[in-house]
């Protein structure tokens, strides 16, 4: 398996990212420059890393999303490789259209950025089998714009075809106004697209995926990736 | 050349938290009267161009291609000769 991790001008995740697919899950992994372009066949999975690329300048994401490096991940995703955007590259993938929707800034008008439980709304995509449906983990947050976004039709969609992947939630798994620091529409932390290879998630899994920083929540979406690489798809569920 | 003045606002429905609490802060110094606070962002380009259809022409394609986001903001704009 060979992973990818764009580097845009002031991602601040990417050495995070790297760290994980080399050091934790033992994987080949490449930095690629956003000036840089590659073919879809050169990687298994391209993570877009956290961190406001290009200063966050016109709205988060619109400029990396823009950036040469972007046609290479749209073309790697329709040949169904899979995509992972965190934090800022979420915002990018909007922005980019793989997608839907658009972020706003958070409700409390501030940069959050704190620990915060999720509930694991879909567990059947490439990212997540390792999860169980109902599952409540903690992951960091660190955004400003955080706050998910997409019309009534979009939102119908996405809850009807079950694209809604993590949902902010209490310890014991209550959604609740103080439960969701973003305001997001639906309480949505995370999505999946309509082929389920390109998921989008404001918390940072790369930052509780080690024993080391006391958490390991967000490992499992690595090691799902890896199951579903190397395992084949039949098996990628545990 | 002309100068293209784009002013970018939040499609309606869109909730904008900053609106909110301009609009509580502007109450609290005694600005009853405010209703409705929009909020938005505003550029200025000089464009080269032949004539002024052109010039909207070439405003039109960049708002939508990298200016606004077309999920939660509307525009307009204005040109004059610079």
């Amino acid at each position: 398996m060979r992973c990818a991790v764009i580097q845009f001008a002031g991602s601040s995740g990417d050495g995070d990212c790297f760290h994980v697919c080399k050091n934790i899950l033992n994987k080949a992994v490449e930095f690629v420059f956003y000036k840089e372009s590659f073919a879809p066949e050169d990687f298994d999975l391209i993570i877009l890393p956290g961190g406001a690329s290009h200063g966050d300048y016109l709205r988060p994401g619109a400029l990396a999303a823009r950036s040469k490096v972007m046609k290479s991940v749209i073309e790697a995703a329709k040949a169904k490789k899979l995509v992972l955007g965190i934090g800022n590259g979420f915002q990018i993938l909007l922005e980019v259209g793989l997608l839907p929707g658009a972020v706003l800034m958070n409700k409390g008008l501030k940069f959050f950025c704190d620990d915060v439980f999720v509930r694991v709304e879909n567990p059947d995509t490439p990212f997540t089998a390792l999860y169980k449906k109902g599952e409540i983990i903690r992951m960091p947050l660190a955004c400003k714009y955080g706050n998910y976004y997409a019309d009534g039709e979009t939102i119908k969609g996405l809850k009807a075809d079950n694209k809604i992947v993590f949902s902010y939630c209490d310890e014991k798994g209550n959604s609740t106004f103080e439960s969701n620091p973003t305001g997001s529409i639906e309480n949505i932390a995370g999505i999946v697209n309509s082929e389920g290879n390109v998921l989008g998630l404001m918390p940072h899994p790369e930052r509780c995926a080690e024993e080391l920083l006391g958490n390991t929540d967000g490992l499992r979406i690595f090691e799902s990736v890896v199951r579903y690489i190397e395992g084949g798809k039949a098996n990628g569920r545990s | 050349m002309y100068t293209v003045r784009v002013y970018i606002y939040y499609k309606s429905g869109v909730l904008d938290p900053q609106s909110g609490a301009i609009k509580a802060t502007l109450s609290d110094l005694g600005f009853d009267q405010i209703h409705d606070v929009e909020t938005g962002r505003f550029y200025s380009l000089k464009i080269d161009a032949q004539d002024i259809s052109s010039a909207q022409a070439i405003a039109n394609e960049l708002c939508e291609k990298l200016l606004t986001n077309p999920v939660i903001e509307d525009y307009e704009f204005e040109i004059m000769e610079a």
